[in-house]
């Protein structure tokens, strides 16, 4: 009897611990609309490593900036700067956990698949209105902010386009006197200047999100879709391999590219190029990076990247994605307004001409687009692409899959191709069915 | 009667607060991934997993249908993985053991020597790793300047990160990690093999390869028994080493299973799947854990006696 009675309590013990603890794990209070207003003080602010030459100087950059933001509001804001290689595991933790920051950058091309999640704040007409209003950003970088239809899970913050970055010495001694402007002119170029230890182009072809970049838009070149209109995977279509395949072969077929590109997964290719081992390179803003490297902006010209053919329009002159950085407010933030402040404050003209020119990058937000300091070669080869010839990554749930998965099938034929194994249309339909295949349903 | 339930109730209090905290750390989480491998938890519901609709056994069948891709990259991962870690813990086994023997007896430097093969255990494993995903560069790493630069053993510089010799290099990395571990356990063990047995054995006239095979290995037979199946588990499950030297996307050769579950879950955000081949993995070590006890105990029960050198039972560490 007694010890039954004993039984009984540890048992009870046992459950009521369990339940507490299972009930612990759900994590962040459900259904709520989204933000409270509990701790007006501070705020935690996760920021993406944009500087070419590491966190610190990101940081830098920043603290002039957050510091004038404390003494407008009197918030103070604590600062991460989170490496791009962690970036999307943090924030996916941040939303199981319902424990993440107020305010955090998120690459443009996630915003759909963490909008899916709903751990981000929706920007609505009200809350974008409160944050300046629509109509401040340009509408490309708006439209890469979320799923159509949705409300933008994000604003832009940074813009970024693809550009062909080439090297004006190499071109004087081989003769060359202006970029190729079609993919088989750069084959052409890039053979001349292939030789001695020198390669035509630089790749980084252990990086899959890069490799996704260039098969994407390669791939609307080609009039490739990697989703069809229903939202459903469409690696392996004819179109989508040619373009796969035109991109290995710079490599495998041209050998423009060297063969030890393909385990380059750590910007290397930026390196290559900034030293003369490579004279060209197909990067985005790689101004910053350049000069860490010790390569002077004078020393390399920028150009929009190749085409298929010159007189090539719409979908199929398409030079770039629109790549940059957007800003979003985490849905458990405990200091809402504050948060939507400092989106505020972020996305101003003032603050976008000093943080998009340290940076290299485009600003997103048309007023400050205007400005002179934004009219170097750089970032005006940026802008002109931003402004007709690029389009946003597809905006689906599953994006961040598509990146990972097709990114890594294209890093499996540049393997092949330094192996010395052949790269045929088949062995790319191959790689790209089994990526497909992958996305489970 | 109080007095007698105190007395009863006294131990059971005093091991509630290690009970707790073995729930909280091992029980809770192990519960919470197997009843994450029957949800469909999807990145749709990563924010509130509650609401995730329950699945069956649907993540289940997807992990082993080897007729789709999922499984057949499974069961291609599963294979790596236990040639891997039977290789690896062959090695480190191996190593450990050769090493721990030659530094039984005492020569001037023996304390430096024995440090200094514990470095790389000592060494964080990022720090460690890293380093060697340096050395393994095709065009700039150490390796293939020794190996291509200075000794012209290859035609071409070989990739070591990408393509089939990631296996070679993995095995290799894993097994400057584990074996000090091998190493620091053998010659603990070793302490304990009283010196007259060797003595006894020389004066019977029985060489040193005789005294290893005969007295050496038997004693150390109990170590070695849970010392081989630590080494299996932690191999097997290895998830820093392949991580590190690889990076996100790891090569088909080298895909180890704890990777390729990692990816299975974060790369396509489907975290129901990723558990129940989580769980698959989890019985899958039971298994062989059982199994492996139950054999090696057996064999150490039955003709045991018959062994020790003189029916002198080795001493017991």
């Amino acid at each position: 009897m007694r010890t039954n009675r004993l039984r009984t309590a540890v048992g009870a013990t046992l459950a009521a611990a369990l339940t507490a603890l299972t009930a612990g794990c759900g994590g962040s209070p459900t259904g709520a609309a989204g933000g409270s207003n509990t701790n007006p003080r501070t705020l935690t602010y996760w920021a993406s490593n944009q500087a070419g030459s590491g966190i610190e100087q990101d940081k830098k950059i920043l603290a002039p900036e957050l510091a004038k933001f404390e003494r407008q509001t009197g918030i103070k804001v604590e600062l991460e700067v989170v490496p791009w290689a962690d970036l999307l595991n943090r924030v996916l933790a941040a939303a199981t956990s319902g424990q993440g920051p107020d305010v955090l950058n998120i690459g443009n091309t996630w915003s759909a698949s963490l909008q899916a999640g709903g751990s981000l704040l929706p920007f609505d007409d009200k809350t974008l209105a409160k944050v300046g209003g629509k109509d401040r950003f340009a509408p490309s970088a708006l439209a890469a902010t979320g799923a159509a239809g949705k409300d933008p899970a994000a604003v832009p913050l940074y813009s970024l386009a693809y550009g062909l970055y080439y090297n004006k010495q190499r071109f004087r001694e081989a003769g060359i006197d202006k970029p190729p402007a079609t993919w088989d002119e750069l084959a052409a170029v890039g053979k001349k200047l292939t030789g001695d230890g020198r390669y035509g182009v630089a790749l980084e072809g252990g990086n899959p999100v890069e490799n996704a970049h260039h098969a994407f838009i390669l791939g609307k070149q080609h009039g490739a879709a990697f989703f069809d209109a229903q939202g459903r995977p469409a690696f392996d279509s004819p179109a989508a391999v040619e373009a796969v395949k035109q991109y290995v072969d710079l490599m495998a077929k041209e050998k423009i590219a060297a063969p030890g590109n393909a385990e380059y997964g750590q910007n290397q290719s930026v390196k290559d190029f900034a030293t003369g081992k490579a004279a060209m390179l197909l990067w985005q803003a790689a101004g910053s990076s350049l000069k860490v490297h010790g390569m002077r902006p004078d020393a390399y010209g920028v150009a929009p990247m190749p085409l298929q053919k010159t007189a090539d329009r719409g979908d199929r002159a398409v030079t770039s994605m629109v790549a940059g950085i957007n800003l979003a407010v985490f849905r458990g933030t405990d200091n809402l307004d504050g948060a939507l402040k400092f989106v505020k404050f972020m996305t101003s003209t003032p603050e976008q001409k000093a943080l998009n020119s340290a940076y290299g990058s485009v600003p997103p937000i048309v007023e400050a687009q205007r400005d002179p300091a934004f009219a170097g070669p750089e970032q005006a080869m940026q802008r002109a692409a931003l402004d007709g010839h690029a389009a946003p990554l597809p905006q689906v749930p599953e994006e961040s899959q598509f990146e990972t998965l097709v990114g890594t099938a294209v890093k499996e034929l540049f393997a092949d191709a330094a192996a010395g194994r052949p790269v045929t249309t088949d062995s790319v339909k191959q790689r790209l069915s089994k990526a497909q295949q992958q996305m489970a349903k | 009667m109080t007095a007698r339930l105190r007395r009863i109730g006294l131990p059971y209090l005093l091991l509630l607060p290690a009970l707790a905290l073995e729930l909280l750390i091992h029980l809770v989480p192990m519960a919470v991934g197997v009843a994450m491998s029957f949800k469909e938890l999807t990145q749709f519901f990563i924010r509130d997993w509650n609401a995730a609709p329950w699945s069956g056994l649907a993540n289940f069948r997807i992990a082993v249908d080897l007729d789709a891709p999922v499984g057949q990259a499974l069961l291609r991962s599963f294979g790596v993985t236990c040639a891997f870690t039977v290789l690896a813990v062959g090695l480190s086994w191996l190593l450990g053991t050769v090493a721990a023997i030659l530094m039984q007896d005492r020569f001037r430097g023996r304390g430096l020597l024995r440090t200094a093969f514990l470095v790389p255990y000592a060494l964080p494993v990022y720090a460690a790793v890293i380093t060697w995903s340096f050395m393994f560069q095709r065009d700039n790493g150490m390796v293939n300047h020794l190996l291509h630069d200075q000794l012209g053993l290859t035609a071409d510089p070989p990739f070591w990160l990408i393509g089939d010799h990631s296996f070679a290099a993995l095995v290799t990395v894993t097994v400057w990690r584990t074996f000090p571990f091998a190493f620091l356990i053998l010659t603990a063990a070793l302490q304990n093999v009283p010196r007259e047995l060797y003595e006894a054995a020389a004066m019977d006239g029985a060489g040193i390869r005789q005294q290893i095979r005969r007295i050496t290995l038997p004693s150390l037979r109990p170590v070695n028994q849970v010392l081989v199946l630590v080494l299996f588990l932690w191999t097997f499950n290895d998830f820093n080493t392949p991580y590190v030297l690889f990076g996100r996307s790891v090569p088909e050769a080298a895909d180890l299973i704890s990777v390729h579950i990692y990816q299975a879950s974060f790369v396509t955000w489907n975290f129901g799947a990723g558990s129940a081949m989580s769980v698959l993995l989890l019985l899958f070590l039971l298994v062989v854990t059982a199994a492996y006890l139950l054999v090696t105990s057996r064999r150490e029960r039955g003709p045991r006696k018959a062994r020790g050198p003189r029916g002198r039972r080795p001493a017991r560490v």
